[in-house]
């Protein structure tokens, strides 16, 4: 709004020259894409946010089943947080590759984070299967449907983001570092390192936390 | 689709410069925060639960931090700053919606006849 303002301004002041002033606020952005993407990430924010304190208010409902303590296994949890953070790091290196315009490695380097997203993946479902075959299903307690419908969300976000990036993958194959690729990369870059922040969450509330006596 | 679309601004002004000095340094600052709170938590560090509780949940915002500034590229400037105000709006929501839900249930639970609680 206030930008709007100041480029009325210099178009009425521009004879006189004395537009020092107009400069020095941040730059107009030219593509709404990068913002409406982030507001999206903020929406998808508040999701979290209902199944965080879902998740906080059912944490101790066991209705006597299992509990947490019982069955996380912290070192599945320790891989699968290593895999989810060396993923944000190969992402960079993606961008960082784009940036050099280098579409080869900027394909090399997404292929490394949608594989180690994958194993992430595939060890959450691992441990979905065993705690549902152990007894510790989403229907046996409020907590434990609290925590399928939490770690499950982010779960799906995680494979959405790896449909995402193999579509990214054959559309950079076919039209290589074109502007709208790079907008999707560095868009795709927002939603990958925003599931990392999330589940930093994940890790510290629900499972640190639950298995603390 | 957008292919076929003609923008004749120049695109890549609208991506963040980013810095290999800038995402090693967020890994390594990670890979400590994430370290730390398992350790603590794996090794049974603390005697007392609430201390730990408080230690990992102070490391965890720490670490958010450090994800949104060196991954994200957070800052007062990008967007010409309504990325940061989304933001704001956001955690604002986040809080009220974490903290009054759990003040909320617990007032509940507390004021819950005793025999109805199973």
């Amino acid at each position: 709004m206030s930008d709007t303002t100041m480029t009325a301004a210099a178009t009425d002041s521009s004879q006189n020259g004395q537009l020092e002033f107009l400069v020095k606020g941040d730059h107009h952005p030219q593509n709404g894409t990068l913002l409406g993407f982030w507001i999206y990430l903020m929406s998808d924010c508040l999701i979290f946010a209902c199944l965080f304190a879902t998740y906080g208010v059912l944490g101790r409902s066991y209705a006597g089943g299992p509990t947490g303590m019982e069955l996380f296994d912290l070192s599945l949890i320790a891989i699968n947080t290593s895999l989810l953070l060396i993923s944000s790091i190969t992402y960079g290196f993606a961008m960082l590759q784009m940036q050099a315009n280098k579409v080869k490695g900027t394909m090399f380097w997404l292929a490394v984070t949608g594989l180690l997203g994958a194993g992430f993946l595939g060890l959450e479902l691992y441990e979905f299967h065993h705690l549902i075959h152990v007894g510790a299903g989403p229907q046996t307690s409020g907590f434990w449907t609290a925590f399928f419908a939490l770690v499950g969300t982010h779960g799906l976000h995680v494979f959405f983001g790896i449909v995402w990036l193999v579509t990214l993958l054959f559309q950079l194959k076919k039209r290589g570092l074109i502007p709208e690729n790079k907008r999707r990369v560095f868009c795709l870059s927002m939603f990958w390192h925003f599931l990392d922040v999330v589940w930093i969450g994940v890790f510290t509330y629900v499972y640190l936390m639950g298995v603390l006596p | 689709m957008s292919e076929h679309t003609h923008d004749h601004d120049h695109h890549d002004a609208d991506i963040p410069h980013v810095s290999l000095k800038e995402y090693l340094t967020g890994f390594v600052l990670a890979v400590i925060l994430t370290v730390i709170p398992f350790w603590l938590v794996m090794g049974g560090v603390f005697e007392s639960s609430a201390t730990t509780v408080m230690v990992i949940l102070g490391f965890a915002l720490v670490q958010i931090v450090v994800h949104m500034v060196f991954f994200l590229h957070m800052n007062f400037h990008s967007e010409g700053g309504w990325n940061m105000l989304a933001l704001i709006f956001t955690l604002i929501l986040v809080f009220i919606t974490l903290a009054g839900s759990l003040w909320v249930m617990h007032n509940l639970n507390v004021n819950m006849m005793p025999g109805m609680m199973d």
